[in-house]
């Protein structure tokens, strides 16, 4: 009982920051925000007895990942967002159309899956299990995923450096 | 146990962790304030109460009664926010820090630390790596220009080093096989050949330990890698804009850190509370290993005291450059050689 009071609220709290993301002006907020939303799904896989994948979550979204936007955000010194009436194409249909494909795929998740309820602790959720899958049983996506990541760096790089001739070149030439 | 004695322990067990830390912290400072004195040829404080002892309470006293200024120019929520959050974290991050074996007190069996979990290092990691947001989101609220290249620096500087720091750990938990801090310390029991404690700093991982010890103070803004607070360059840095309360907030926020990983550390390359504790009567050895804990924590801070007092600053350049190109290769190379190792002896 207890554990389902804990999950719902910090479900709500997921929601709440996720709305809060899109109705803050400033950036900042905005990213702020954004770090409660993972805070808050990292307390729902602890709850469900992922423990590991709690405090990766928590390592790498939290604390990597938007330390980095907060750092760009406080980097480009990015200002108050000007509020836009929106399109009304968006208000009539988006707002509908969205809550109609949630509540369908939440539909089909809980009929037509045959997954029902999962008790705590029937997923893996220790390293050992998690670390095994990935080596054994998904090794091959697992490597594959690993190469993709390797190719977004690369690409990264080849974006930020300096396509045209170096300062030097353009002092000789 | 149960959930009433349960709550009633855990309460007692967090308000005993936060006293102790707390009074750590004070005195953390007065002996970097002492040490660094006698290493510059000075007596560091020594007016209040003998050698200076109260001087912390003192300073307690003046902090929270100066006048708590609330600059014009600054964002207020997050200006206030940043302080808090910093601290929080800080003290958080004790939780999950044994520092002793299991104790039976009036009938009740329980570890010495607030709780015991079974992935607790990655606890730590990740309320250390929250810990970010305080100091970045100060040097952005504080709408000034050496407040924001502070701020810009620390995050800029702690996420490159996390990852050095993260992997020198990563060689203890191959040798351990666990996440649980209680689980490593365990696995550094006994000795070789009777003398040679087997601690992880004796099982190959001296090259583990360095890295963690130089990514460490980077991740604390120390001496060596204080940049985000550099005196000559940015007045101080991140809370240049900070009076009062709020500014000794930071102070013990930092020195909470220092103690944190003081702690690591010592559970994971310094054998936690093993030592020789085979002497004296029976209500000596059941104290001693605590005893032994709180000696290497505190044999880790005075070294962090005495490098600041030897080691100029980096520059920014050498400091990124010393992180990414150095300390990140030897982390990975120590890695995939422990890796080795173990593979090969299995």
């Amino acid at each position: 009982m207890l554990h389902l009071i804990v999950f719902s609220v910090f479900g709500l709290v997921c929601v709440a920051g996720a709305v809060n993301l899109l109705a803050q002006r400033h950036p900042i907020n905005s990213a702020l925000s954004l770090v409660v939303v993972m805070g808050s799904l990292a307390v729902e896989y602890l709850l469900l007895g992922a423990e590991f994948v709690a405090a990766v979550q928590v390592i790498v979204y939290a604390g990597a990942i938007m330390v980095l936007f907060v750092f760009v955000i406080m980097l480009l010194n990015a200002g108050e967002e000007d509020r836009t009436k929106g399109s009304r194409v968006a208000m009539l249909f988006g707002i509908p159309g969205m809550l109609i494909g949630s509540v369908l795929v939440a539909w089909v998740l809980l009929e037509h899956s045959g997954t029902g309820n999962v008790a705590v602790g029937a997923l893996p959720g220790p390293p050992k299990v998690i670390g095994w899958l990935l080596f054994h049983d998904f090794l091959l996506p697992f490597e594959v995923t690993s190469v993709l990541v390797l190719i977004a760096i690369m690409g990264a790089v080849v974006l930020a450096s300096h396509p045209g001739p170096t300062q030097q070149d353009k002092r000789e030439g | 146990m149960g959930l009433g004695t349960f709550i009633l322990v855990s309460v007692i067990k967090i308000v005993i962790a936060l006293i102790v830390l707390l009074t750590a912290v004070a005195y953390t400072v007065w002996l970097e304030r002492k040490v660094v004195g006698h290493i510059q040829n000075r007596w560091g404080p020594t007016r209040v109460g003998p050698f200076g002892l109260l001087q912390p309470l003192a300073d307690g006293v003046k902090f929270i009664f100066k006048e708590d200024l609330l600059p014009p120019h600054v964002y207020k929520p997050l200006y206030i926010a940043a302080p808090i959050i910093a601290l929080i974290f800080a003290l958080t991050s004790i939780s999950v820090i044994p520092i002793g074996n299991w104790i039976t007190v009036f009938g009740i069996h329980t570890p010495l630390e607030i709780t015991d979990v079974n992935i607790g290092l990655l606890i730590v990691l990740g309320i250390t790596s929250l810990g970010v947001y305080g100091v970045a989101l100060a040097g952005w609220s504080s709408n000034s220009k050496y407040s924001l290249l502070g701020g810009l620096r620390a995050s800029a500087q702690m996420v490159s080093y996390e990852i050095s720091l993260g992997l020198s750990l990563v060689g203890v938990l191959i040798l351990a096989g666990s996440f649980s801090l209680r689980d490593i310390v365990d696995a550094q029991a006994g000795t070789f050949w009777g003398f040679i404690p087997r601690w992880n700093i004796f099982q190959g991982q001296i090259v583990a330990f360095f890295i963690y010890l130089m990514a460490a103070y980077a991740e604390t803004n120390r001496i060596p890698f204080d940049l985000p607070e550099a005196e000559t360059e940015l007045v101080a840095g991140y809370h240049t804009e900070y009076s009062a309360m709020k500014f000794a907030m930071f102070f013990m926020a930092e020195y909470a850190n220092m103690i944190t990983v003081a702690c690591l550390a010592t559970l994971l390359f310094l054998g936690g509370w093993h030592g020789p504790h085979r002497i004296g009567p029976p209500f000596v050895q059941a104290i001693l290993p605590v005893f032994w804990f709180v000696a290497k924590v505190f044999a880790f801070l005075f070294l962090y005291i005495w490098v600041r007092g030897t080691l100029p600053r980096f520059r920014y350049d050498q400091l990124m450059a010393f992180g990414w190109k150095f300390l990140l290769p030897l982390a990975i190379a120590n890695l995939i050689i422990t890796a080795l190792i173990v593979a090969l002896r299995a």
